[in-house]
């Protein structure tokens, strides 16, 4: 393998970890500040993407034609949308539930995604086709040999990184994030300092939803397709990331995202090699099982949540 | 007053329900259609749908019927086990007497035996796997489209005279991407055209750059893909991501107007498709059809396989005004149909109950539309496919 090749296949690894962990971030934060899982969470990002297509044709409409521009609404757009059906998801759905059994918010947040994903399909214009996604980056690129690197993976790959440097930023930094930490360690005793529960718990759902915003539309700027089913797997896919990482922990969700492309890619290119005849469609096989024996190993995760430092 | 004004109004309804009921005096004959309605390939599944639908309506506009017709739709998801189910449910309704049954092969293969046992003569639209009709005898199975042999039979044929020579297969590792695999790979050594690999990938995958990159590395002049629309929209975009310059060579499952749409016409452009049957725009029955379809005003295409859902539609119901509304009558019926005129062309089915197609139209797709080969720029050597 040359090395041109290799450091092509690091930098799709690359990519498609990024687009992993942004899932995985909020997956972990949702659990972090309620004990839920959020199973929905995929379709919202699916949902983000096709609130990005809209607004783009919105503009396009418009007269709007300014690739920079169009960029920044789309984003902003999706981001606020995807924030406040998070904040409607939380407050009609999970909170109300907060007492039930975990599985309730478990089924609810299934089926959720379930309506999203046919309400796209049914009430998006010719929405069970695929849609293109509008290039908007620079498609100026480099070859190194075998390696092509493409200006706008690398926009893509930044962006995502800045997304969840902030998120970060957000939590261990300010006054706000302050209060997320604080009732996700004990929201009783958060509440009696004076913290709105019900607030934070809904600007939390909210961030993670806009961060899956963000995740569609890189999702789509990077495949330039979006479909009403591309949520499903990358929810699942970045639910495993999470888990593997350890729930609650964002470098735990960071780490597994990128665990998860990498052994993606592994199985993909190894098992091949390593046993002539295999398809390469084995390589989700190949992840899941390794993620499998992950949780037999470690079941709290890599980074394993410690009680006093959840978040 | 009010007493008048009801005295009229129940008048008035007597009349039009005395005017229902002469209008109902035929025997109402149900048929069921069954297809993928949602999911990834409903694009294809509707337009079927839409397009018996449409046969079942002009038949009930034609005054010269006997029967009136009901269509009852069912959704097989593209799954096998929820096809069975469907399946099941329209064969033990005894109500129904025939059926316009299945895009997906996976599904048309996994219900034959459930038609067969219930004794429904269905005809298959749209599946394109061999053993759906040579696995068994079974009389009521019948296909209006023809299989995936001839298709690949024709496409290695004409690719290799096209001067390539390396190929990269990926396919989707359901039984129809695995016999796409197959019957391409046999033809095109036949042919002399070289495989350097080949990649089985899931049918709901959305990341191929794993795939891709190594694909690229083997400098493939085309990749051939094995599979349906929604998967061959993402390969041949990532395609392009990874700067492969190749040419995309899919099969019937990406000739639909979904394809180009979901690619935009430049990136789509140059991607060639094969399909059963007479390039059906240019026969009369075609326009026909198109004309019909586009008055009813459907909000979707009829899709590659929507003109043989029409013509599956119409050819029970030939066999129903004949033989009145028997199962057992019309599978009988069913399997006498030879040379029968169409919108796809002629119909013969052999003691398979296969529709013996001779012909296989290729396209190719030139700014942004599904243009047959022949008539397009590329035939007549005014453009070039990439790498030509």
């Amino acid at each position: 393998m040359t090395l041109g090749l290799l450091s092509q296949y690091v930098f799709n690894g690359l990519m498609l970890g990024m687009i992993y962990a942004m899932v995985a971030v909020g997956f972990t934060l949702f659990f972090g500040v309620l004990d839920v899982i959020k199973f929905s969470h995929g379709d919202v990002l699916m949902v983000g993407a096709f609130t990005g297509l809209a607004t783009y044709l919105g503009l396009q409409a418009l007269g709007v034609d300014s690739p920079l521009v169009q960029l920044l609404v789309m984003t902003v757009v999706a981001a606020l949308a995807m924030g406040l059906l998070g904040a409607l998801i939380a407050k009609y759905l999970v909170l109300p539930l907060r007492l039930a059994p975990p599985l309730n918010t478990l089924l609810i947040t299934l089926m959720l995604g379930s309506v999203l994903r046919e309400a796209v399909r049914l009430f998006y214009p010719q929405g069970s086709n695929p849609k293109p996604f509008p290039r908007l980056l620079p498609a100026d690129f480099v070859s190194f040999g075998a390696f092509t690197l493409r200006a706008d993976s690398m926009i893509l790959l930044l962006a995502g990184l800045a997304a969840i440097v902030a998120v970060h930023l957000l939590i261990t930094r300010t006054k706000l994030g302050l209060a997320i930490r604080a009732v996700a360690q004990d929201a009783e005793t958060a509440r009696i300092m004076g913290i709105n529960f019900e607030f934070i718990v809904l600007l939390t759902f909210a961030i993670g939803s806009g961060m899956a915003a963000l995740g569609g539309l890189m999702n789509g700027l990077y495949y330039n397709e979006i479909n009403f089913g591309m949520g499903l797997l990358l929810g699942v896919i970045g639910f495993s990331a999470a888990v593997i990482g350890g729930l609650g922990n964002i470098y735990g969700a960071i780490l597994g995202g990128f665990l998860f492309s990498a052994l993606q890619s592994i199985g993909a290119v190894a098992l091949p090699a390593l046993f002539p005849g295999t398809s390469t469609a084995y390589k989700d096989v190949f992840a899941f099982a390794v993620v499998i024996i992950f949780m037999a190993w470690r079941p709290t995760g890599l980074i394993a949540e410690k009680k006093s430092e959840r978040v | 007053m009010n007493l008048k004004r009801s005295a009229i109004v129940s008048i008035l309804g007597l009349t039009l329900a005395a005017a229902a009921g002469m209008a109902s005096a035929k025997q109402t004959v149900k048929l069921v259609f069954i297809g993928p309605l949602t999911g990834g390939v409903s694009a294809n599944g509707i337009g079927g749908r839409n397009s018996a639908d449409l046969a079942v309506r002009l038949r009930n506009q034609d005054p010269k019927a006997k029967y009136s017709y009901e269509l009852v739709s069912y959704d097989d998801e593209c799954k096998p086990n929820i096809a069975v189910q469907v399946a099941t449910k329209a064969a033990a309704d005894n109500s129904i007497i025939a059926g316009v049954t299945h895009y997906c092969s996976v599904t048309a293969v996994a219900t034959v035996d459930t038609y067969h046992k219930f004794g429904l003569p269905v005809v298959v639209w749209g599946a394109v796997l061999p053993s759906i009709t040579y696995a068994n005898k079974f009389p009521e199975i019948h296909r209006v489209n023809g299989t995936m042999i001839n298709q690949n039979d024709v496409a290695a044929k004409f690719m290799t005279g096209l001067k390539f020579k390396r190929w990269v297969v990926i396919h989707d590792t359901t039984d129809y991407g695995k016999g796409h695999n197959q019957y391409f790979s046999e033809y095109l050594k036949k042919y002399g055209g070289n495989i350097v690999g080949t990649f089985g990938v899931t049918a709901d995958q959305q990341d191929f750059t794993t795939e891709l990159t190594k694909a690229k590395e083997l400098k493939p002049d085309v990749i051939y893909f094995g599979g349906l629309t929604p998967l061959g929209v993402r390969i041949r975009s990532q395609m392009e991501k990874l700067g492969i310059n190749a040419v995309f060579e899919g099969t019937s499952g990406i000739k639909s107007d979904a394809f180009i749409e979901g690619l935009g016409n430049k990136l789509a452009e140059g991607s060639l498709s094969f399909i059963e049957g007479a390039p059906w725009e240019k026969l009369p029955g075609g326009l026909y059809f198109t004309g019909k379809y586009a008055q009813q005003k459907y909000n979707e295409a009829p899709e590659a396989y929507g003109p043989f859902a029409f013509a599956a539609a119409n050819l029970i119901m030939d066999a129903i005004e004949k033989v009145g509304p028997n199962r057992k009558k019309v599978t009988a019926e069913l399997g006498n149909v030879k040379d029968r005129d169409s919108i796809i062309g002629k119909v013969t089915f052999d003691d398979h109950g296969q529709n013996i197609v001779p012909l296989i139209t290729k396209y190719v797709v030139q700014d942004g539309k599904w243009v047959v080969w022949e008539d397009s720029e590329y035939g007549s050597g005014k453009r070039k496919l990439k790498g030509q």
